[in-house]
């Protein structure tokens, strides 16, 4: 069972990392400075970009992918692995 | 009971009086004797604790942060080097906002290698998120590891209690251990708290932004702290009949000159300041008990009617000057500054005599304006 807090205030951080969230609370999308965008047009699914992604960010859907923009680092792999060259980077805006 | 033992033994009856669960350490000079005479109370099943031995202070460190994190009650002690090397844990431990409490018998650091008393390795831990004690009795090393607990217990910070090498730690004084049912009185056994889930145990890290806001609260309880410390001394008071504030002043209502110190040094000064009351000089002491969380407040008002302030220091931060001076330096901030004259005595464990706070209390008084950093003890 996993633990799941969302925290809007300080009154409900808790003072601790002890059993407060694992990793996958530790969203690093918040990471970027580029984002990649996958062009469903030019894209074939071959699935390279969702193989080569070190942060499992490109999630496999029924009959596409998707990018996880909660994880993604903006490490642009995925776009230099692309044969389609159907991903690509933008700006990241905040 | 009152027996006679050394600042060490203090050490080590507190802690079984304290009812530690857990003791990681490893020996080092002048700390072993603390923990060697654990060993012996949970051999002997005094104290029914897990003794622990590792292979570093790293190591010790380590064990006592898995021990606290699952609820124990832990204690370790070292000195110098030994601190030195624990370093990177000591973060780890207050991050997790861990209540383990620690002797720290102060002993200088190498090069050149050296046994004796020097503040310098506590002070290098002043940002690690440690609450510092640093004493000037066998008693009050007692009362303090006592303190230590409830205090840290209360706040989830933990607590480092400071006495001097050989000075503190090999003297033999006279200290009233009391009796068991009066220390439970003043500090029940460990509440429950947030420990690890071991049902579902994890470990929340690498995110940057949440740890702004866990340095936040930490900050917070800091400041907390020092109210706490005073409500936990008082209640010591009401139990045993000894309290110590967080800053200790002598004589200082008057005083014209006030020296301030810590630890062993302010013993010293009394005397000195004894000495010249009797020829119409108005001499005070203000004692740092409590160093970290910092009492600001409490030291400016106990200088309030001072005209001149020394502080002595047996610590050093090389290319800056005495570590109490620049934290006294900034309790002004904001209000009117006092002349604070600068001396570094004692460093490596050198005998500092009242002769040698004479001269300090000479020199403050004949000196005009302060100027830089006055060594006491160089060779001319």
């Amino acid at each position: 069972m996993k633990k799941r807090y969302s925290v809007k205030c300080l009154e409900e951080m808790p003072i601790t990392a002890i059993s407060f969230l694992t990793s996958e609370g530790n969203e690093t999308g918040e990471w970027r400075s580029q984002r990649p965008v996958l062009d469903l047009e030019k894209c074939n699914r071959c699935g390279l970009c969702w193989m080569y992604c070190p942060d499992n960010a490109i999630v496999p859907e029924m009959d596409s992918f998707q990018i996880s923009y909660k994880y993604c680092k903006g490490c642009g792999i995925c776009a230099n692995e692309c044969p389609k060259k159907a991903i690509l980077l933008i700006k990241e805006k905040r | 009971m009152k027996k006679v033992i050394s600042g060490n033994q203090s050490v080590s009856y507190a802690v079984l009086a304290a009812g530690a669960q857990v003791v990681a350490a490893y020996p080092i000079t002048p700390q072993s004797s603390i923990v060697e005479m654990i060993a012996n109370f949970c051999s002997s099943g005094q104290l029914r604790a897990k003794f622990i031995n590792v292979e570093s202070e790293h190591s010790a460190m380590a064990a006592c942060i898995s021990a606290s994190v699952t609820g124990a009650r832990a204690f370790t002690a070292t000195s110098s080097q030994g601190l030195a090397l624990m370093h990177e844990l000591l973060h780890y431990a207050s991050g997790l906002r861990l209540p383990i409490v620690m002797a720290n018998v102060n002993r200088a650091l190498g090069s050149p290698f050296n046994l004796k008393a020097d503040l310098s390795d506590s002070l290098s831990q002043r940002d690690t998120g440690w609450i510092q004690f640093y004493c000037q009795s066998g008693q009050e090393v007692f009362d303090t590891i006592l303190q230590a607990y409830r205090l840290s217990e209360q706040v989830l910070l933990p607590a480092m209690v400071n006495l001097e090498g050989f000075i503190l730690s090999h003297t033999y004084e006279i200290v009233d251990v009391p009796e068991q049912k009066e220390i439970d009185r003043f500090l029940p056994p460990p509440a429950p708290r947030d420990c690890l889930d071991v049902e579902n145990p994890c470990l929340f890290g690498g995110t940057t932004d949440f740890y702004i806001n866990f340095r936040y609260k930490m900050h917070e309880e800091m400041q907390r702290t020092k109210v706490v410390c005073r409500e936990c001394d008082a209640d010591f008071q009401k139990v045993f009949g000894r309290s110590y504030g967080l800053i200790q002043p002598y004589r200082c209502e008057d005083a014209d000159l006030i020296l301030v110190t810590a630890g062993t040094l302010a013993g010293t000064c009394c005397v000195a300041s004894d000495q010249y009351r009797e020829r119409d000089l108005k001499v005070g002491v203000l004692r740092i008990r409590l160093f970290r969380p910092f009492p600001g407040e409490e030291i400016c008002y106990a200088l309030r009617n001072a005209k001149k302030v020394a502080v002595i220091d047996r610590d050093f931060s090389p290319g800056c000057g005495g570590i109490f001076a620049q934290e006294i330096k900034s309790v002004f901030q904001g209000k009117d500054p006092l002349p604070v004259y600068e001396f570094i005595a004692g460093l490596g464990g050198k005998d500092v005599t009242d002769e040698d706070i004479g001269k300090v209390i000479d020199q403050t008084l004949q000196t005009p304006e302060p100027g830089g950093v006055t060594w006491i003890g160089v060779l001319k």
